[in-house]
């Protein structure tokens, strides 16, 4: 199943230029691993605002990219952390599990003309 | 992609890399210069200390978010004329609505579409190219305040009634000194003194209404509403009075012609707004105390005192002021008796 919204990814291609989309997912798959990890301490932390600052961004991320399924696991979780319910079971794993399927997918589409 | 409008220096501020990237790229596609901010604080301090024609404004941030920026640059006299167009996720709309009722020029939702973004940011800059004319325009006859309150407020064609001061001035034989003097000389001269009665005028919370030949006419406390405009009129004239000397010392140094003014104020009620079509309109005040404003000034030429006022006015100011009670006068026109005061030069 494709993690990436093509006419999306495409439409971004176009608008930022061809030649930039490489530096433009360097730049989002540099700083989702920091976005996962400071999810992981704030739930250790129970500070649901870093949690949801972070789900935010996580969100506003994958959507720019078309990773749409990874930008509604996200989003939810973002909401959890708004309404200050941390106990969220295992969607934070199901949401990197995304990630990593959409990082790969990305890494691809890097490589192409 | 296509050309766009003049390029602008844009100011985009998101805590989120690949956000400030997208924007920032998208916009210098556009031709456009970008600077980028991190945060709320950052990016409030570049807008301070550099030059901006629009900003793209993220609301979730930490430090200091987009309202925060947004309130501190609409409560800031010097940058509230800066357009921002606030950024957020479509799941923010709320938020943003909120920003536009509070003062913001638009909003754009994120991921942002590139084509909504040229529109948006393009209207905003031209909205921003006509308010700046304008801006230049006002900012000849008003105070910053005065006109940033005319640009808000925008302008209805109707009328008001207001209670506020008149204040005329002119020069003593001007036609004579007019006539010794070649044309090149005579407008030097006249903007020269213009320039400094203006600055006076401004300080104290005045607008210049009305100027012909060599004489002006000044409205305190409208189109603003100023408790104290009676006192602001007043100390306006006396401040004329004492640049007008140092205008004469400066003429005498250059062997030039010196000038003698007289000047007349009266407060009331008068009928304010702005006269004319949409196209061409100025702001007028029309009413008894304009003209008794006009005549009192007329009077100082009998009366030989530089500034006078009448009885209202003179009900408006504290006990420092040096006052000479002239009596009542009739003046041409009216059918009462005014009482006249001569507020003498500190």
């Amino acid at each position: 199943m494709s993690q990436i919204d093509q006419s999306i990814f495409n439409t971004l291609k176009e608008t930022t230029g061809a030649d930039f989309i490489g530096e433009l997912i360097d730049a989002f798959l540099g700083d989702a691993p920091d976005l996962i990890a400071q999810m992981h301490s704030a739930l250790a932390n129970q500070d649901s605002d870093t949690f949801r600052r972070a789900a935010h961004s996580m969100k506003s991320n994958a959507a720019t990219f078309g990773a749409m399924e990874l930008s509604a696991l996200a989003r939810e979780l973002e909401i959890f952390g708004r309404e200050k319910n941390l106990e969220i079971g295992s969607r934070l794993e199901v949401m990197e599990e995304a990630f990593r399927q959409a990082a790969d997918q990305l890494e691809e589409l890097k490589s192409q003309p | 992609m296509s050309a766009s409008a003049e390029p602008a220096k844009l100011l985009v501020i998101d805590d989120n890399k690949v956000n400030r990237i997208v924007l920032s790229r998208n916009l210098e596609q556009q031709g456009h210069v970008v600077e980028t901010a991190e945060n709320g604080e950052e990016g409030l301090k570049k807008i301070r200390t550099q030059s901006f024609d629009l900003v793209l404004l993220d609301i979730e941030m930490p430090v200091m978010d987009g309202f925060q920026v947004l309130e501190a640059c609409l409560n800031d006299v010097d940058l509230r004329q800066i357009p921002i167009i606030m950024t957020s996720a479509m799941d923010e709309i709320d938020a943003m609505v909120r920003c536009v009722e509070l003062g913001a020029e638009d909003y754009l939702t994120k991921p942002v579409n590139a084509v909504l973004l040229r529109a948006r940011v393009n209207a905003s800059l031209e909205k921003k190219r006509l308010r700046d004319e304008q801006r230049k325009l006002f900012r000849t006859f008003a105070t910053k305040e005065v006109a940033e309150e005319l640009l808000r407020t925008g302008f209805s064609l109707g009328g008001k009634k207001i209670t506020a001061s008149i204040l005329f001035a002119d020069i003593r034989s001007f036609t004579t000194i007019a006539e010794s003097l070649d044309p090149s000389e005579t407008i030097d001269m006249l903007n020269r003194y213009f320039g400094s009665m203006f600055d006076a005028i401004n300080a104290n919370n005045g607008t210049v209404n009305q100027m012909v030949g060599d004489g002006l006419m000044a409205v305190f406390g409208a189109p603003i509403h100023f408790e104290q405009h009676r006192e602001y009129a007043v100390r306006a004239a006396l401040q004329m009075l004492k640049q007008l000397q140092v205008f004469n010392e400066q003429q005498a140094g250059q062997n030039k012609t010196q000038l003698k003014i007289g000047i007349g104020i009266a407060s009331g009620e008068i009928i304010a707004g702005y006269i004319g079509t949409q196209s061409r309109a100025t702001y007028t005040c029309i009413g008894d105390i304009v003209n008794l404003a006009s005549r009192i000034e007329e009077h100082t030429k009998v009366a030989l005192r530089p500034l006078l006022i009448d009885d209202d006015t003179r009900k408006g100011l504290g006990d420092s002021y040096k006052l000479e009670d002239l009596g009542p006068t009739l003046f041409r026109g009216k059918q009462h008796l005014v009482n006249v005061f001569s507020v003498e030069p500190s």
